[in-house]
């Protein structure tokens, strides 16, 4: 869904701060836009806040500083129940001594609803989630993915604009936790609502998301779209964050617009583009994605600057390898190529040189 | 048996299950039920043995008592193995046959011959548990006849005490000299026989078991609301409270449980009569007058407000036990869904807590309806209850018998209530802790 986000401010977090002892800030200063039918997710290691900002747009934490607004009015001292927003949370919390119907009539039944147009709905809903037969079990009786579902469908059947995700499939197995980001994306395609979802697991944020903002201490790192923040991170945490990352450290030893050139510890040369970097001499840690990485002269642009690598092991995961090299004094620097027909195989102990596009290395802060 | 014990049982037997038909067996050849049955049998004997010691015990001080003292409820042979003679005449006569010479021979016979094995007392106690009063009749008949009685007999015992026409004392004697008697429970619900041997009520100044019954329960009742009145909330604090702040709280709960049951009853003495702290600060607040101090204890305020304090633990662990459980996503996510809180508390963090609200008023109640000490100590007299009396009748009137019946009377409305409850909620919805 294309998402025109700058100008359409949906949910806004307006300077907002949370403190839990008064000693420490959990939120830092968090200036954030969602826009009306957007899939936004908050990615970022235990700890960074982002469960913090999901519970105070919920409602069940209050803002120590700052203003939540939600469709242009401030919702800070809403409660969670005037606030009409669909939450699926990370144990599913269905109501134990409800049936899956009853559980899904809940929402209905505390807005009043008579009791055919409630029937109507939660037919609905459950069609929704494919899970009409399934009415009349308790929740204990359904499997950890049947749970989801009915979760996702209670919490989508009172027609919530707005639905918070908290790590909603955190406790299912990888297989089924792949088709339920596919089906929870479908389900936003089809119904144009706003998602909000929190999750630590960057796979699930690249494959559904249409933006993701990275935190970490409190603060958003880096908010952008998943092909951006994985190609073009604007820091090392996020570089280091969102999958796998080789990270040289050097010096800015030339700076020429969109170009720079790092010396590395051992004095080589590599190609960079410079991201947060001012000026030469600087220190800097270069990123570079481990499957940009190339060993081959003819993929490599006229020109690059190569450095030498020693092969220290090489792992067969089937449709890449993934070689482990010695550069720089490093022996932790990553190299994924594709295991084609005829592919030059690499032994342990071998030297070759290795280079890349300088628009796929990256100079970010140091670490 | 052995399935039940072994949860393996089934899902061994169905994934062997290879054979198309007949019984299944191991490698070697055996029926696969017998070699689970061997196989488990040695955990099983060790597992028994285990429990042995305590199984004994309850057995042996327990079990066996209990079986006795009911048995007395409907057994006292006071009259019929000290009065062979007329107890044999009752046999052989039923009741529309009025007591001829022979009858007044046998009487007069037994009465000597008690009087000689002084047993004459147990078979008036007997009597005048049916006859009030009668006691003394055996005991001073039994003086006088020491010398044997002259026939005709009928008019020498009415000489002797014109007591003994009474047609009442004759049917009383006919009920006694069976062993075996229903009388006691008759007694017990405020019922007796009268000269016909039908089922009266009891004259209305004697009908106390029964109001006494219904005390016990109500004030039960009472106890079990007010425990989950004030034990609700603290429960509840106690299963949210960070744990450092919990465990102190859960030390103030459990601190009645380490203190001594009478030191904490004198404290309630101490605080509640009519010139105790409670009244003092309540006249120098000003709420009442010196001379309208409260009657707060030795009444029933007493009782309930002591044993609502000693039982109050028993209400408080179950229900900390399941809240502990409840996972406070349920009450967010009701409030996301649009729900009060108090809505939110109602149709969701309630139910929740019901298998330790179940299991906690249980508790109480049962242990309230048996309460003794309590009740004696600060009931006074419109806060006894029936097991004060079921006291009295063991250590005062040693009319064993009517203890029995009532302690039997009050077993039974236990047991129903537990059948209700079960009924109701499900005795596996209990959860103790």
């Amino acid at each position: 869904m294309a998402i025109t986000a700058d100008n359409d401010a949906f949910v806004v977090f307006d300077h907002v701060q949370k403190s839990y002892d008064g000693q420490t800030l959990v939120v830092k200063d968090l200036n954030l836009t969602i826009g009306k039918g957007e899939f936004l997710t908050m990615l970022g290691p235990s700890g960074s806040g982002k469960t913090t900002c999901l519970m105070m747009l919920a409602g069940f934490e209050t803002a120590t500083h700052g203003e939540i607004r939600l469709n242009g009015k401030n919702i800070n001292d809403v409660p969670p129940h005037k606030r009409g927003i669909g939450m699926v949370f990370q144990s599913y919390a269905l109501f134990p001594h409800m049936t899956v119907g009853e559980n899904l009539s809940f929402p209905l039944e505390v807005r009043g609803m008579n009791s055919s147009e409630r029937n109507t709905r939660i037919a609905r809903a459950l069609d929704m989630v494919q899970m009409s037969k399934f009415a009349n079990r308790r929740p204990a009786q359904l499997s950890g993915g049947q749970q989801q579902r009915i979760a996702l469908a209670r919490a989508l059947v009172f027609d919530p604009e707005l639905v918070l995700m908290d790590e909603p499939l955190g406790a299912l197995d990888k297989q089924l936790r792949e088709h339920m980001q596919y089906e929870i994306k479908a389900l936003h395609d089809r119904l144009g609502i706003t998602v909000v979802y929190v999750t630590h697991d960057q796979g699930e944020a690249l494959t559904m998301s249409d933006r993701i903002a990275v935190f970490n201490d409190g603060r958003i790192q880096q908010l952008a779209p998943p092909p951006v923040l994985y190609e073009q991170p604007e820091n090392s945490f996020v570089a280091g964050f969102i999958g796998e990352n080789n990270a040289l450290r050097g010096k800015i030893e030339q700076l020429q617009g969109t170009k720079a050139l790092v010396r590395l510890g051992n004095g080589d040369l590599i190609d960079a583009t410079p991201v947060n970097i001012r000026e030469t001499g600087q220190t800097t840690t270069v990123s570079i994605r481990p499957e940009r990485v190339e060993f081959k002269p003819d993929l490599m642009p006229a020109g690059a600057h190569t450095l030498e690598a020693e092969v220290k092991d090489v792992v067969y995961m089937g449709d890449i390898l993934r070689a482990r090299l010695k550069v720089a004094g490093q022996d932790d620097f990553v190299m994924k190529y594709r295991n084609t027909l005829g592919q030059v195989k690499l032994t342990p102990g071998e030297t070759i040189r290795i280079g890349w596009h300088p628009e796929d290395a990256r100079a970010l802060d140091p670490v | 048996m052995a399935n039940a014990l072994d949860p393996h049982a089934a899902s061994a037997t169905k994934a062997s299950g290879l054979a198309p038909s007949g019984p299944l067996t191991t490698a070697d050849g055996q029926p696969l039920t017998r070699a689970l049955a061997r196989s488990s049998r040695r955990a099983r004997r060790r597992a028994l043995l285990l429990v042995l010691p305590l199984l004994l015990f309850i057995l042996i001080t327990f079990v066996f008592p209990i079986g006795q003292m009911l048995q007395r409820s409907v057994k006292n042979d006071g009259f019929s193995a000290n009065m062979p003679q007329l107890s044999a005449w009752f046999d052989a006569n039923d009741r529309s046959v009025e007591p001829d010479e022979a009858a007044w021979g046998a009487l007069a016979a037994d009465l000597q011959a008690a009087a000689e094995a002084r047993t004459i007392g147990v078979v008036g106690t007997r009597i005048n548990y049916d006859v009030p009063g009668t006691r003394s009749l055996f005991t001073s008949a039994g003086r006088k006849v020491k010398d044997g009685v002259e026939p005709p007999f009928r008019a020498a015992m009415l000489e002797l005490d014109e007591k003994w026409g009474d047609p009442k004392l004759w049917s009383a004697m006919r009920e006694a000299s069976s062993p075996y008697t229903g009388n006691f429970y008759l007694a017990a619900i405020d019922r007796a026989r009268d000269e016909n041997g039908s089922i009266v009520q009891a004259p209305e100044q004697q009908r106390i078991y029964v109001k006494l019954f219904m005390r016990t329960f109500w004030l039960s009742f009472v106890i079990t609301c007010t425990t989950f009145l004030l034990g609700f909330p603290i429960a509840h604090l106690l299963a949210t409270l960070p744990t450092r702040k919990s465990n102190l709280l859960m030390i103030l709960v459990l601190l009645p449980f380490w203190t001594s049951l009478l030191v904490r009853t004198t404290a309630w003495m101490v605080l509640l009569q009519q010139q105790g702290v409670v009244n003092d600060i309540l006249v120098w607040l000003g709420v009442i007058n010196d001379n309208q101090r409260l009657q707060m204890i030795f009444n029933q305020t007493g009782t309930i407000v002591a044993m609502t304090h000693i039982l109050l633990p028993f209400m408080i662990l179950p229900l900390y036990s399941v809240m502990r459980t409840i996972n406070p996503s349920y009450v967010r996510a009701a409030r996301s869904l649009g729900a009060t809180s108090w809505t939110a508390f109602r149709r969701i963090y309630f139910p929740q807590t019901l298998p330790g609200l179940g299991a906690g008023a249980l508790l109480v109640f049962i242990l309230a309806v048996g309460y003794y000490i309590t009740p004696a100590l600060v009931g006074g007299s419109s806060g006894q209850l029936i097991s004060n009396m079921i006291a009295m009748h063991m250590t005062q009137t040693l009319n064993w018998s009517m203890a029995a019946a009532l302690a039997a009377l009050l077993l039974g409305g236990v047991l129903i209530l537990y059948w209700v409850y079960d009924r109701l909620v499900g005795i596996d919805n209990l959860k103790l802790g």
